[in-house]
């Protein structure tokens, strides 16, 4: 869960070996394993990225991301990162609120519904648009007639995006909220607060660092998706490629060093949302520290 | 009257949780809902504050009908069992949270915050977060944000559950005198009948959501209204009797039950400080063998076992014991001063199948 987890006492490593602990040969493998599988498929690869991208100095680095396909590429993404994000705070919230606050028939379904993102291949998904929305599809002559534009253009991406990342948000919030419960809320009703009163300065702030993580979570797999974008996209350069998109284009093109650099960009835009989180998780336990220290 | 209940019934899915409760609760009293576990004291206490709506019935505070009034507008004071502190805010901003919701002005905010801060010795931990204050600390942060808004009534369900038993103790004394000083109508629910003796001006027992008992801690203690109030209210010893020849008899002992007929079943209880007890058999009419002692601090708690194998607990000083020269298995006298004619009372926890005596609750003396 998000860093409001209390650190492990430091002092354990000086004590005797506690009766329920394994020995330290079972600790350092486990330890060892788990160490050298993030550097190999994790650390390594990201690494390596990078030192392709400036293999020809950061001045063709430069030149590639702003190339104006590349460029057209990055702002698309950000819209769609924008644009989805948003989106599965709204559903995440109203989803986890539901599920965590009241009985209801339907409730099991609506959990397996908001999880079947997680067990369709993002490719389907795709295709479940263009059988819907395509020229050939359900809705197809329709739109056409209203010259509508869905698959093939940038509200195609979106609605397969935000079908790709809707279970960020809720998947984090629902436990937090159903570990947190309704007392909380009920002191500030006894208060005078109204809903609205209540869900601003006590619902939301207790589910804070849950919905901070889905919404990186959700941001990260907005930004990156892959398969469902590819479907319904049509890769038009410089209108509908994403990110991703222009990196394989411009890998397929033996373009390698613009290929990582724009991949290297991808990789920054989500290592900096896990800055923004470390920073406020650190704010928030100065905070702790002051208070305990006045 | 400050609080009125009247014929108030609540269930939750066709359960019956409280069933017809009516009694009402003075301006500036402290009053105790007291009863087992589950027996839906909570549920009255949140039917007043409006966090649950009475299935049927009148809810009335200061005379007006509140029914139909959300919890918001009723202007009481909560104080939730685990507390409820908002986790994201410091003490200052806890007691403060309804102060804003109401409009206060920034000052008398600021004035209000130091004048609580004051009055329950929270003062240097204004800033501090729910997580860094003890469970003492938490419950008067508490019941200053309750009372933060100047409510007309304070409610607290279980005020005292999730301390240890020695802040317990303090707190209660505390609770006492917040009350003597501010005199704000105070409402509690507790399962310690302890706790509802030495706090209360008086108590409202309830029991499988019914109204047991309303009454002083004095009265509910010396004339509880039925067997399950005796019980529950302190240590009783309770004995089945039947009456012949105007004595209720059991075993070897007679209590006097002059216009009742023969054959008639009575339930008699006494106190056990209503036994008294000497090493002097000349000294009492029955004869008992001391059987075990129990050492309570101050008090001793003795089992007496009579020739019929009836037992009987009763209590004594430690000085006394010594001065007595009592020991377990000595053989002593003893009589029963004052005992009562216990009313059955068809409360979920006792068996409803047996005879139900309907005499008039009457103190006797005896010898």
């Amino acid at each position: 869960m998000a860093g409001a987890l209390p650190k492990r006492n430091a002092a354990s490593n000086v004590q005797s070996r506690r009766g329920t602990e394994e020995s330290p040969f079972v600790k350092w493998v486990l330890i060892s394993i788990a160490m050298s599988f993030c550097l190999v498929f994790l650390f390594v690869p990201l690494v390596n990225v990078f030192a392709q991208a400036l293999t020809k100095g950061l001045g063709y680095y430069w030149t590639s991301l702003t190339h104006p396909d590349s460029w057209a590429a990055i702002k698309l993404t950000l819209l769609v990162g924008a644009i989805c994000v948003p989106l599965n705070v709204v559903f995440g919230l109203a989803a986890a609120w539901a599920i965590a606050k009241f009985e209801f028939r339907g409730k099991s379904l609506l959990i397996t519904l908001i999880d079947l993102p997680f067990s369709v291949s993002p490719v389907v998904a795709g295709l479940m648009f263009v059988v819907l929305f395509g020229l050939q599809g359900f809705f197809g002559r329709w739109l056409n007639e209203h010259e509508i534009r869905i698959i093939f253009a940038v509200p195609g991406i979106i609605l397969a995006t935000v079908f790709v990342t809707f279970p960020f948000v809720a998947r984090e919030l629902i436990p937090v909220m159903q570990s947190t419960g309704s007392e909380q809320e009920q002191a500030a009703m006894t208060l005078g607060a109204s809903g609205w009163q209540t869900f601003w300065h006590v619902t939301l702030p207790s589910v804070k660092w849950g919905l901070l993580y889905g919404v990186i979570l959700c941001n990260a797999r907005a930004m990156g998706e892959f398969g469902a974008v590819s479907v319904v996209s049509g890769h038009i350069t410089g209108l509908t490629d994403t990110m991703p998109l222009r990196v394989e284009k411009l890998y397929n093109e033996y373009n390698a060093p613009a290929a990582f650099a724009l991949a290297s960009l991808l990789a920054l835009l989500a290592l900096l949302t896990l800055v923004v989180k470390t920073f406020m998780e650190w704010r928030q336990a100065r905070r702790y520290e002051r208070a305990q220290h006045h | 009257m400050s609080i009125e209940l009247r014929d108030v019934s609540k269930s939750f899915g066709g359960v019956s949780a409280v069933d017809r409760v009516s009694f009402a609760i003075r301006e500036g009293e402290l009053m105790a809902l007291l009863g087992p576990s589950g027996g839906g004291k909570t549920t009255v206490l949140r039917m007043i504050a409006g966090l649950e709506m009475p299935s049927s019935g009148d809810v009335l505070i200061r005379g007006q009908r509140v029914n139909d009034i959300s919890v918001q507008q009723r202007n009481i004071g909560f104080v939730f069992q685990n507390y409820a502190l908002f986790k994201n805010m410091n003490v200052s901003k806890n007691i403060a949270f309804g102060l804003k919701i109401k409009n206060w002005k920034r000052q008398d905010i600021q004035q209000r915050i130091a004048e609580l801060l004051q009055l329950f010795g929270l003062e240097g931990l204004e800033k501090r977060y729910p997580h860094q204050l003890s469970g003492g600390q938490r419950q008067r942060v508490a019941i200053a944000r309750a009372l933060a808004p100047k409510p007309s009534v304070l409610l607290l369900d279980e005020p005292f559950g999730a301390v240890d038993a020695k802040i317990r103790q303090e707190l209660r004394e505390w609770l006492v005198t917040l009350h003597h000083e501010l005199n704000v109508t105070t409402v509690f629910v507790t399962h310690d009948q302890e706790e509802a003796l030495e706090v209360s001006d008086r108590i409202v027992i309830i029991s499988g959501g019914r109204l047991a008992q309303i009454g002083t801690p004095r009265e509910v203690y010396d004339q509880p209204a039925n067997e399950f109030v005796a019980r529950f209210i302190g240590v009783m010893n309770v004995l089945e009797t039947e009456v012949r020849g105007g004595q209720a008899r059991v075993g070897e002992l007679e209590f006097p039950a002059p216009d009742q007929p023969d054959g008639q079943k009575m339930r008699i209880g006494f106190r056990p400080y209503a036994v008294q007890v000497s090493s002097d058999l000349t000294a009492f009419r029955y004869h008992a063998v001391l059987r075990r002692t129990f050492f309570l601090g101050v008090l001793l708690r003795l089992e007496l076992e009579l020739p019929s194998g009836l037992l009987l607990r009763t209590r004594m000083t430690k000085e006394e014991y010594s001065v007595q020269g009592l020991e377990d298995g000595k053989e002593v006298s003893f009589n029963i001063k004052q005992f009562r004619v216990l009313a059955r009372e068809s409360s979920a926890l006792l068996p409803e199948n047996e005879v139900q005596y309907q005499a008039p609750p009457v103190m006797g003396e005896h010898i």
